[in-house]
């Protein structure tokens, strides 16, 4: 071993570091999830970052991915709405109802108006449940903890009224092919209508807290901006879609449900950032208690499923242990599942987090041959990669939080 | 439907391209080779300017063509719907070519539909497993693949070899009610397939 010790030559050293750039720069990838507070979930990123910029994110999903397309096609049709609880999990019930109709469009049924005018009422209810989340939620990513205190508070009523009505406070099941679990319980729309009472109180003051909050402009205004073309060509929907300025709603656009009898505006926004996001989400409360309001004043009587349709919903409990027919009718269902005939349908519905699709291709029977479920989070996650770019790394809580997505959907 | 049908005359622009039987928006059957050609006519001269879904079908083993594609592009002007279904080439690999370069949604759920059935989008930018690991072996939405999985290896091999576990198939061949697509009514009723096999007891060695 050498004990030789070489002076270090300064001038060759500065000479060397002139013709270096000014500062080496490396670039660095790091892991952002799964378990990061602003992913929602189990979502990762992997980041590419130039100091503190992102020059490439790659979305890595699939944590969460439990086959319900496969478990579809192995039970009958009625046996899967559990699972749809479990897609979008903050809006179970608007999930439900989007599957009843595709496969009641599949069915050629129609439920009839007070069957449509409930379930347009609790997709309502679902869609200002998870509103209250999605901006609870963006606003503590962009530094705001109040605001999620408030709509926490809300949310909680409104899981208070789910449980009166479906016995569930997440997983509803509340929907059957050609019909509902039951009737809605005595009292329960003077309830929903002293909710909305409340709600709206507190979405001014949500509207006071951030709307021109200088912390929450800077985190949001011009952040993520989605051109038009953009949030059309990546397949975004729903309020992410209307933010950049198309305003396509289905509930307007392509009616189920009894929603052309129905007043209500829909928002658009200008630019397309988390902002504009922010604002549709806001003011889209206010229009779904709007709605709430016409339908509780104007809810149809009589029966609250399909009572022709008797190879697909099940006959009251009564009549079951009483009538012969109706015992076998009941038989059938369970074992054979709600008989559809062979053919294909897509019916997309406009879900809080978007455009819910369900492709059902049947071949006759009780069992759908295949499922494809059309996830509104999984292409509002698909635009990452190009918006990303060129963020700031504090600003993708942003802009994660403003896409409000959930991972139980996006990876079925 | 009769009426957005016969404004979309794609039949007579594209010879291969035949009317398909359909409960609610217009649908098609399109050959493999001229998708690409298809949706672009749809994106620019009709205005079907969104693709909102894209599934891979499996027609069963014995079926050829095994494999197909179903597309929807929707119009967010006129909020009309349009289906195309094309068959894949190849049974044993089965692939078509990728819509990518028409409409970026493609590339995510072509993903998927790679990832489930093993269907090969030529000249996608970055064909990779979406849902499943990287490596993993199966396509999980063939019919031919039980619903209960196959035993495998875990995606971490640090992982794996630490702690010697596996991944394994679901108990009860999938769940305690599963309910199959086709035979006699008896064997049809919703109920669990295996119960050699629990979550409280092992699964027997084969």
């Amino acid at each position: 071993m050498s004990t030789e010790y070489t002076f270090p030559d300064n001038a060759a050293r500065s000479a060397a570091a002139a013709d270096a750039p000014e500062f080496e720069t490396e670039k660095l990838t790091i892991n952002m999830g799964p378990s990061h507070p602003s992913t929602h979930g189990v979502l990762r990123l992997l980041l590419e970052l130039d100091g503190e910029t992102v020059t490439r994110c790659d979305p890595v999903i699939g944590y969460l991915h439990r086959g319900d397309e496969k478990i579809a096609e192995n039970m009958t049709y009625n046996q899967f709405v559990p699972y749809t609880d479990r897609l979008d999990y903050l809006s179970p019930l608007a999930n439900n109802v989007a599957y009843a109709i595709a496969v009641e469009r599949l069915a050629h049924l129609e439920v009839p108006p007070r069957c449509q005018a409930i379930r347009a009422l609790i997709c309502e209810m679902a869609r200002i449940s998870s509103h209250l989340l999605g901006l609870g939620v963006y606003a503590m990513d962009t530094g705001a903890m109040t605001v999620f205190l408030y709509t926490f508070t809300e949310r909680e009523k409104l899981y208070t009224l789910f449980e009166e009505l479906t016995g569930a406070r997440f997983t509803t099941s509340y929907t059957r092919i050609g019909g509902l679990a039951r009737d809605i319980p005595e009292g329960w729309l003077g309830r929903v209508a002293r909710f909305c009472d409340g709600v709206l109180p507190v979405v001014d003051e949500i509207d006071a807290l951030l709307t021109r909050n200088r912390i929450f402009l800077d985190r949001t205004e011009g952040i993520g901006v989605i051109s038009k073309e953009d949030a059309i060509a990546w397949g975004l929907t729903g309020p992410n879609l209307r933010a950049s300025g198309v305003p396509l709603d289905l509930r307007k656009d392509k009616p189920y449900c009894g929603y052309e009898n129905y007043e209500f505006d829909v928002p658009v926004g200008t630019k397309g950032d988390c902002y504009d996001r922010y604002l549709v989400r806001l003011e889209e409360i206010r229009q779904s208690v709007r709605i709430i309001r016409q339908i509780i004043a104007n809810m149809p009587d009589g029966p609250w499923y399909a009572e022709d349709a008797k190879k697909i919903f099940a006959p009251p409990t009564d009549k079951i242990l009483t009538s012969m027919e109706e015992l076998i009718q009941n038989f059938m269902l369970v074992t054979e599942g709600p008989q559809m005939p062979a053919g294909e349908v897509y019916f997309e519905a406009e879900n809080p987090k978007g455009a819910l699709g369900f492709y059902i291709i049947s071949r006759g029977g009780g069992v759908p041959y295949r499922l494809k479920i059309r996830a509104p989070s999984f292409c509002s996650l698909s635009i990452l990669p190009k918006v990303a770019v060129g963020c700031m790394v504090a600003d993708l809580s942003a802009i994660l939080g403003s896409l409000d997505f959930v991972m139980g959907e996006c990876d079925r | 439907m009769s009426t957005a049908a016969t404004s979309l005359d794609l039949e007579k622009r594209f010879p291969g391209v035949t009317p398909r039987d359909s409960a609610d928006c217009p649908a098609f059957n399109v050959p493999t080779a001229d998708i690409v050609r298809v949706l672009t006519a749809l994106r620019d001269d009709f205005g079907y300017d969104m693709l909102v879904d894209i599934a891979g079908i499996d027609w069963g083993e014995s079926a050829s063509p095994r494999f197909a594609v179903a597309y929807h592009v929707l119009s967010t002007e006129k909020a009309a719907y349009v289906r195309l279904v094309a068959p894949c080439s190849g049974d044993a690999e089965p692939s078509i070519p990728s819509v990518a370069g028409v409409y970026p949604a493609a590339d995510w759920h072509e993903r998927e539909a790679y990832d489930m059935f093993g269907i090969r989008f030529e000249g996608h930018p970055d064909l990779r497993r979406i849902l499943m690991w990287e490596g993993y072996p199966y396509h999980p939405l063939r019919k031919d693949f039980p619903l209960a999985g196959i035993e495998t290896d875990l995606p971490d091999d640090e992982v794996a070899g630490e702690t010697g576990v596996r991944v394994k198939p679901a108990p009860m061949a999938g769940g305690p009610f599963v309910a199959p697509q086709a035979g006699h009514m008896t064997s049809r009723e919703p109920r669990a397939r295996d119960e050699s096999w629990n979550e409280k007891s092992e699964k027997p060695a084969d």
